[in-house]
């Protein structure tokens, strides 16, 4: 019997910068052995926004270009990749604006090659200087509530906090931290870095994330469209439970109260 | 926690062939992970053989009865034009180690010219002080080669004689000279067979270690040269064999899961095809060791500084990467001006 869905995506779009998607996976174009297979899982995911790293497009477009492997209508989102500070992060934007990369643009700056963590501090200079440059800025983040603010009061369309490490596929070893800039910050939250699996996905959505970044687990698996296939329905899965969860505990009427039902004992009693 | 000496030690002296190749499937998954099925191309290109340092094994040292040469402006010129239209983005400057034929103002002008071709330009040449890195930096050099060769003092001057190279602590600390001034990529290395491979091997594990927790930003890569002395070499030394070149590779991946690894066409087209994906993550395409080999001059005219073993043309190695499941990148930086970090 086929399914007859309840959840439609249309009733629940991903809104950033004023801008609608109906679907909550972003796609990173790197290290896939094809660049076919970048194309095929893009529309095997229904992905609407994928990343490219500036520093991997050829200026003279001589070699096989990414640009050309990802469908029109995509939302592409060039990273400063490479960027060492904010004024690297900065001169590599504008350069991807100039190429006619347009203005969306995900700030990555990382000062670390050991672990590649970004650095919060000079993330937060780039987004200020880029979105005062009129950038739509989604800024790779460590996830630290104090920077998520700052970066949310800098004009940050997003904020994407890491999972886990870059290419570790650990899933959400900062999942507590993760929850605290869900809970506290209003712009759409999309956890990048880390995530290894589906189910990973699901569990970051089930806990409110508004969109999931996923590369290396897509790019590197044996099948990558059906990877990204999977990813896409596993992230429509942990919405729609995020959505439908349970109401917490404490607002639901309890049977029995013992800490507090001496306070009704004499109402309960004149009614009697 | 850092690989140690005694595992190094055993790594090399195993050689069980299930060993090996659980070793070989651990960096490949690794490799994988962390750098995808990409391997990154580049290209050496020599602007001089002039060289005043006395290294015994190598044949461009300064006591070698050859025909020296250094390109001009518009023999270089050529060169990279012909090398662009191969497709390379990424050029290796190389020289002999030699203020004088090749001074700083030398080499500034030869970036200056490789900036109209290629997004990529990294340098292997004499050690240099931290200001004239920093001079070549913003004139647009992103990442630059020094190999210590070896770390052990005494065989260090048992093959450095005369000349800038001899100089030990000097090019000890080049590396961090370069990241001082604000280079990018920096490419470590020892030679293969010049001393104790395993104390070699491990010092040069420390060496990264060290420079990665003090200068982070950088990003480093490793490569794995094996000795081929020149004739005449009299010291001792002793040839790596394919087995443990596998097991370096393979181990230096596992102990260091992002950087980066080196294999030039000093290499054999096969074992270079085996190791793409085990480890390797750049390679060199299409190369001539010669000063002006490319288009000024014949290779009959002079000595290169090591034979080649691959001889495949750029787009014969884009076709075996791509036949072996790998994407061929050419571009993997854009310019942008280099400024003081």
């Amino acid at each position: 019997m086929a399914m007859e869905t309840i959840y439609k995506q249309k009733d629940d779009m991903l809104i950033i910068a004023g801008k609608k998607f109906s679907n909550r996976l972003l796609i990173g174009t790197g290290k896939f052995k094809h660049k076919p297979e970048v194309t095929k899982s893009i529309k095997a995911s229904g992905a609407e926004i994928v990343t490219v790293a500036l520093r991997r497009i050829d200026e003279q477009i001589n070699e096989e270009n990414i640009l050309e492997y990802i469908p029109k209508g995509i939302t592409l989102l060039t990273n400063t990749s490479g960027a060492r500070n904010a004024q690297e992060a900065v001169r590599i934007a504008r350069l991807a604006r100039e190429c006619g990369c347009g203005n969306w643009v995900k700030i990555e700056v990382i000062n670390d090659s050991k672990y590649l963590l970004p650095d919060n501090v000079e993330t937060i200079k780039a987004t200020e200087l880029l979105v005062s440059e009129g950038f739509v800025v989604l800024p790779y983040m460590f996830p630290d509530i104090y920077t998520a603010r700052a970066l949310v009061k800098a004009g940050a369309a997003t904020v994407m906090p890491l999972g886990s490490l870059i290419g570790s596929m650990q899933g959400l070893r900062l999942k507590e931290a993760i929850r605290i800039i869900i809970n506290e910050i209003d712009v759409p939250v999309i956890v990048d870095a880390g995530i290894g699996s589906p189910s990973q996905a699901a569990e970051a959505m089930e806990m409110g994330a508004d969109a999931i970044l996923v590369n290396t687990a897509i790019a590197t698996a044996d099948n990558p469209a059906a990877m990204a296939e999977a990813f896409s329905l596993a992230i429509t899965a942990g919405r729609i439970a995020y959505l439908n969860h349970a109401p917490e505990a404490i607002l639901t009427a309890k049977a029995s109260s013992p800490l507090t039902g001496f306070l009704f004992e004499q109402e309960n009693k004149t009614k009697e | 926690m850092m690989i140690t000496l005694a595992e190094i030690k055993q790594i090399l002296e195993n050689k069980d062939p299930h060993f090996i190749e659980g070793l070989a499937q651990k960096a490949k998954k690794i490799t994988e992970q962390y750098f995808g099925r990409t391997i990154s191309l580049y290209t050496p290109l020599y602007l001089s053989n002039y060289c005043s340092s006395h290294c015994l094994y190598c044949g461009f040292n300064k006591k070698q009865k050859l025909k020296r040469f250094k390109l001009t402006p518009s023999q270089m010129d050529k060169e990279m034009a012909f090398l662009a239209n191969e497709g390379i983005k990424n050029i290796l400057l190389l020289t002999g180690e030699s203020y004088g034929a090749t001074p700083l103002s030398y080499l500034k002008e030869a970036v200056s010219i490789a900036k109209k071709y290629f997004s990529g330009i990294s340098i292997e040449m004499h050690p240099m002080q931290e200001y004239e890195y920093k001079q070549l930096f913003m004139a647009g050099v992103d990442g630059i080669t020094i190999y210590q060769e070896t770390y052990n003092k005494k065989r260090y001057k048992e093959v450095h004689l005369s000349g800038k190279k001899a100089d030990y602590e000097f090019r000890l600390n080049t590396p961090e000279r370069a990241a001082r001034a604000g280079i990018r990529n920096i490419s470590l290395g020892i030679l293969l067979g010049l001393h104790d491979l395993a104390e070699d091997l491990f010092s040069l594990y420390q060496h990264l270690r060290k420079l990665e927790k003090c200068y982070p930003g950088v990003e480093y890569s490793l490569s794995f040269p094996r000795l081929r002395p020149i004739k005449g070499f009299s010291l001792n030394w002793h040839h790596v064999d394919d087995l443990t070149f596998v097991k370096i590779i393979c181990m230096s991946r596992l102990a260091f899961p992002r950087t980066g690894i080196n294999l030039s066409t000093r290499e054999k087209p096969d074992l270079r095809d085996h190791l793409l994906g085990i480890g390797v993550t750049r390679i060199s395409a299409g190369s001539n060791t010669s000063v002006g080999g490319y288009t000024i001059y014949k290779s009959a005219e002079q000595q290169p500084q090591f034979d080649i073993e691959d001889n495949r043309s750029v787009k014969e190695i884009v076709q075996t990467i791509k036949k072996k499941g790998f994407d061929p990148i050419f571009t993997d930086w854009r310019r942008i001006k280099n400024e003081s970090i």
